[in-house]
């Protein structure tokens, strides 16, 4: 079936569709309409799901934790500041191994206040040891809900949807809704295993670990997000088998012959791809590549990608003061492991915080910089900003 | 009816057992005591969130557990919020019948987690939470908490600038909410207390249980007096046993032989050991304002 949806309805039916059991959500612009979609969808008995109304994003992150505890499938959404409160139980539901699936719509943080898109919410998020998910469009949106409970559940890890504010949440698309019975066939009901609260099996769960037991608790999350490389892999290709839309952790767009690539994320990548055609056809020899996960980070496949490229220009919608933009932090890290003469040289530009526009121009900016600089001015690169 | 020294017959206390006697309270703490009672009255099934407390470490490091029911452990402020969550997928799952607990101290309840708490008594979730106050952060080594009494010492209000405020009321804040049950209790009285953790688990909807929980360590008693000193505290009018239904009936269940002067139960305590006898008597009016608002409810409804 196709509808036009926004993203946020996107998100609200590939929760709905996963056979979501319990939501606890609060409030926040600009994620309000998944809540909102979800409680009419329960309401009009389209989903059979608890809803939980809780006081605040703290709480509902609590409340998923405590529900996924008791062994059913949960979700939530939130964005930037909800987020942010959210931070302890991020990390909780990790350490908890709760298989919790969050959407995030990417909003920029306080103060002064915007509810524009920028990622720096959820790359803050990065040491949580949440998966993170990226996504370009509304269809992606709603494919990666449904991929994000079975990657989530199989490795007993929380996994985040991310989609940029307005450009995606409310924003319209004609997209594909899969059948039902086809997504249940896919995503088969939660099994918690003997890991929940079996009141007939009375077990401690988040004991007190004394430095002889902690640190092996620590790397059990670290050998799970390093499988986690491969069962998105094999997700995605179940989900393409079956739905006939393939997704990768690291996509290329005309960059297999490209001297420079452009590195982006989000909704960036599909004004990319029309910036990459008009400068093809104007003779640049420039490609792009476009990653769908920041964690676990997809270091290989990325050496694999820009291995050889001349020049690299990472956009990083997000900042990290005192450094640089995240996207660039962990690109310089992970394609230093190649010899020097297979290095690019690294460009990291900082662009669109707090919703302002990355255009085909804005692209065409960086790429020019790119282009003209043997190297980089500074380690980061500050488009379109009046420095005041 | 009630007095300082008399003795109950064991006779009546259910023989489960769900707390076992190796765990790693302080010598003479109340709290222990009181979760192997609670539970008792409560019966099985029954599953029980602990935040952050002096219960995070009583109960033993993994992987032991001195508990006989299933225990998630949860982070300082999110007592309610996840006593929410569980009962929700309890629902889901079919599993209407199993009792969804929280074990919370005063700091859990009177400070980091009242939001969380009054959410899910707003929303009347069909949970039971207990607080156990020992009145101020004990297992972080006796800090000021919103439930620590006027007067006392503890390591963030020292002897020569002690707590001013009064304690917060939490009963009343809770009866706010109109909440099915709310009750307070004390392990020095066991059958009263058996009793209220019953009638708790017979109730739908949010109930709320506040345990006065001596704490030898921070009280500054000796371990043996945990009991006779928590028995003061209900005597003297301190710390008063009632039980309010739908924030309309209340019902002191109880009644002291003889009201015995606050003066003695502070005197037994080092924490209150700087108080003038000025300041005594000053603490003698403020229990008996508070108690006689209460009183005039008991009478409004008996």
């Amino acid at each position: 079936m196709r509808k036009v949806l926004t993203g946020n309805q996107a998100v609200a039916y590939g929760a709905m569709l996963s056979d979501v059991q319990v939501v606890a959500a609060y409030p926040i612009t600009p994620q309000t309409t998944i809540i909102e979609e979800l409680a009419d969808m329960q309401a009009e008995g389209l989903a059979d799901l608890d809803y939980i109304r809780v006081e605040s994003e703290h709480s509902a992150m609590a409340a998923c934790i405590g529900a996924s505890m008791g062994g059913v499938r949960t979700f939530t959404a939130t964005c930037g500041q909800g987020l942010f409160l959210m931070h302890e139980m991020l990390h909780y539901a990790t350490g908890a191994r709760t298989p919790v699936v969050l959407a995030n719509v990417n909003r920029a943080i306080a103060a002064p206040w915007s509810i524009w898109s920028d990622q720096t919410d959820s790359v803050s998020q990065r040491e949580t040891g949440w998966i993170q998910l990226y996504c370009e469009g509304n269809q992606e949106v709603l494919d990666t809900t449904i991929m994000a409970f079975k990657i989530a559940e199989s490795l007993r890890l929380p996994a985040m949807v991310i989609l940029d504010a307005f450009f995606l949440s409310h924003t319209s698309e004609p997209i594909e809704i899969p059948d039902i019975e086809a997504v249940r066939d896919f995503l088969p009901p939660y099994d918690p295993g003997d890991l929940w609260l079996d009141p007939d099996n009375p077990r401690t769960f988040g004991s007190l670990c004394m430095p002889d037991t902690y640190m092996e608790f620590r790397w059990q999350i670290q050998r799970d997000m390093e499988r986690a490389k491969q069962v998105i892999d094999e997700v995605q290709d179940d989900f393409g088998r079956v739905f006939g839309r393939n997704y990768r952790q690291v996509e290329g767009y005309r960059s297999d012959d490209a001297d420079v690539v452009m590195v982006v994320s989000g909704t960036v990548a599909s004004t990319g791809r029309d910036a990459i055609d008009f400068l093809r056809a104007r003779g640049e020899g420039v490609g792009m590549v476009k990653i769908k996960t920041l964690r676990p980070f997809p270091r290989q496949e990325l050496v694999a990608a820009l291995r050889g490229k001349k020049k690299v220009a990472v956009i990083d919608r997000n900042f990290s003061p005192g450094a640089t933009g995240v996207w660039a932090q962990e690109i310089r890290s992970a394609l230093y492991e190649l010899p020097e003469d297979e290095r690019p040289i690294i460009y990291g530009y900082i662009a669109g915080l707090g919703g302002r526009d990355i255009s085909i121009k804005t692209i065409e900016e960086i790429y020019q910089k790119t282009r003209e600089a043997d190297q980089p001015d500074d380690v980061d690169i500050w488009i379109g900003v009046n420095y005041v | 009816m009630y007095s300082l020294n008399q003795r109950f017959n064991n006779q009546d206390i259910p023989e489960d057992e769900f707390m076992a006697s190796g765990n790693s309270a302080c010598a003479g703490c109340a709290a222990s005591l009181s979760m192997g009672l609670a539970l008792k009255g409560l019966g099985k099934p029954t599953v029980l969130v602990i935040p952050a407390c002096c219960f995070t470490i009583i109960p033993g490091a993994w992987p032991l557990t001195a508990l006989d029911v299933p225990v998630f452990q949860a982070a300082f402020e999110t007592t309610g919020s996840t006593l929410s969550g569980i009962k929700a997928a309890y629902r889901k799952r079919g599993m209407d019948d199993v009792c969804v607990v929280g074990w919370a101290g005063d700091g859990g309840t009177f400070d980091i987690g009242i939001q969380a708490l009054s959410a899910t008594a707003e929303r009347n979730d069909d949970v039971v939470y207990v607080c156990y106050d020992n009145e101020a952060y004990m297992n972080t080594g006796i800090q000021r908490s919103g439930g620590t009494p006027m007067g006392a010492w503890t390591t963030t209000t020292p002897v020569k600038d002690p707590k001013s405020e009064p304690k917060k009321d939490i009963d009343e804040i809770m009866i706010a909410h109109r909440i099915p049950y709310l009750a307070t209790a004390t392990a020095a009285y066991p059958h009263d207390m058996i009793a209220k953790f019953k009638k708790a688990r017979s109730i739908k909807g949010t109930r709320f249980i506040h345990l006065l929980s001596a704490c030898p360590t921070g009280w500054r008693v000796p371990e043996n007096l945990s009991i006779e000193v928590m028995r003061l505290a209900v005597l003297s009018n301190i710390f008063p046993l009632f039980e309010v239904e739908n924030a309309e009936i209340f019902r002191q269940t109880v009644i002291p032989d003889e009201v015995i002067p606050v003066e003695r139960y502070l005197r037994l305590q080092g924490r209150f050991r700087h108080l003038t006898d000025e300041a005594v008597k000053e603490y003698q009016k403020m229990v008996d304002d508070r108690f006689e608002r209460l009183r005039k409810r008991f009478e409004i409804t008996e």
